[in-house]
């Protein structure tokens, strides 16, 4: 069975899929951020100076801006496990799988938006 | 086989395995989802909202490893989100990696660095000892 390039990110389309594939990017990109989260705490073991230069590394606008999208990151991954968790432990729920779907877009961008402004106040300065 | 039940109406969650081993995985991402849920969110609450990038130094961090608390909290957090990640990530290269030799090479490369961040991380949290 081939596969065509497009069928690695999509399979019947819909709201499933676009859940589906967001929570596969979201958790990925955390990942790597912990990745680069855990040695950047090491760098406490070299005292002081180390570990404040990597700090100072995060301070830089660009990281700043992906502290952000981290953020969204995590809260999507968060919010569409818990649907994830209610379809799989509660399965007559996907009868209204759409719209728990819809309230996880709709919960995100309420705490998200308010954060993300929150967050980017610096910009302002 | 991509997504799970009831696939044909466009819903995604992993069809759960029958038993052994994938059967655990499978509870254990939900799991720790959930309790990932609440640590990591309550992390960034306190790391990124109340605290921010400009207050975290090393005498923050020092100050907040000073009691056993924080420390068990991020070695909780530090193991969970770990395998939680490694097993997602799994899961993602079985599905998109398919030839025999390839899909041992680049599984065992991810079990490799999953195992040393998982004790390097351990070791800095377990062995963190301010300079006075």
């Amino acid at each position: 069975m081939s596969v065509k390039p497009q069928q690695y990110i999509t399979y019947r389309g819909k709201a499933g899929q676009w859940s589906w594939l967001l929570h596969r990017v979201t958790g990925l990109g955390v990942l790597v951020f912990l990745l680069a989260h855990i040695v950047d705490t090491a760098m406490i073991g070299w005292g002081p100076g180390a570990y404040n230069a990597a700090m100072s590394l995060y301070r830089r606008p660009v990281f700043r801006a992906g502290e952000v999208l981290l953020a969204g990151a995590v809260l999507y991954h968060a919010l569409n496990g818990v649907r994830i968790f209610i379809i799989d432990f509660w399965p007559e729920t996907t009868t209204i799988h759409k719209k728990l779907v819809y309230a996880v877009a709709a919960l995100f961008v309420a705490i998200y938006v308010p954060c993300a402004i929150y967050m980017l106040r610096w910009v302002a300065r | 086989m991509k997504g799970g039940r009831d696939n044909a109406m466009g819903m995604a969650s992993r069809p759960k395995p029958e038993s052994g081993l994938e059967l655990y995985a499978w509870i254990f991402m939900r799991v720790s989802g959930v309790v990932l849920l609440i640590m990591a969110l309550t992390h960034l609450v306190i790391m990124h909202l109340i605290n921010n990038i400009d207050v975290v130094s090393y005498e923050f961090v020092a100050k907040r490893y000073a009691t056993p608390f924080w420390r068990t909290y991020d070695l909780v957090m530090l193991w969970l989100a770990l395998i939680h990640g490694v097993n997602g990530s799994r899961t993602v290269l079985l599905d998109y990696v398919h030839r025999g030799g390839l899909r041992v090479v680049s599984l065992t490369a991810l079990y490799v660095v999953g195992f040393i961040m998982l004790a390097l991380g351990s070791l800095v949290i377990l062995t963190f000892h301010p300079v006075s």
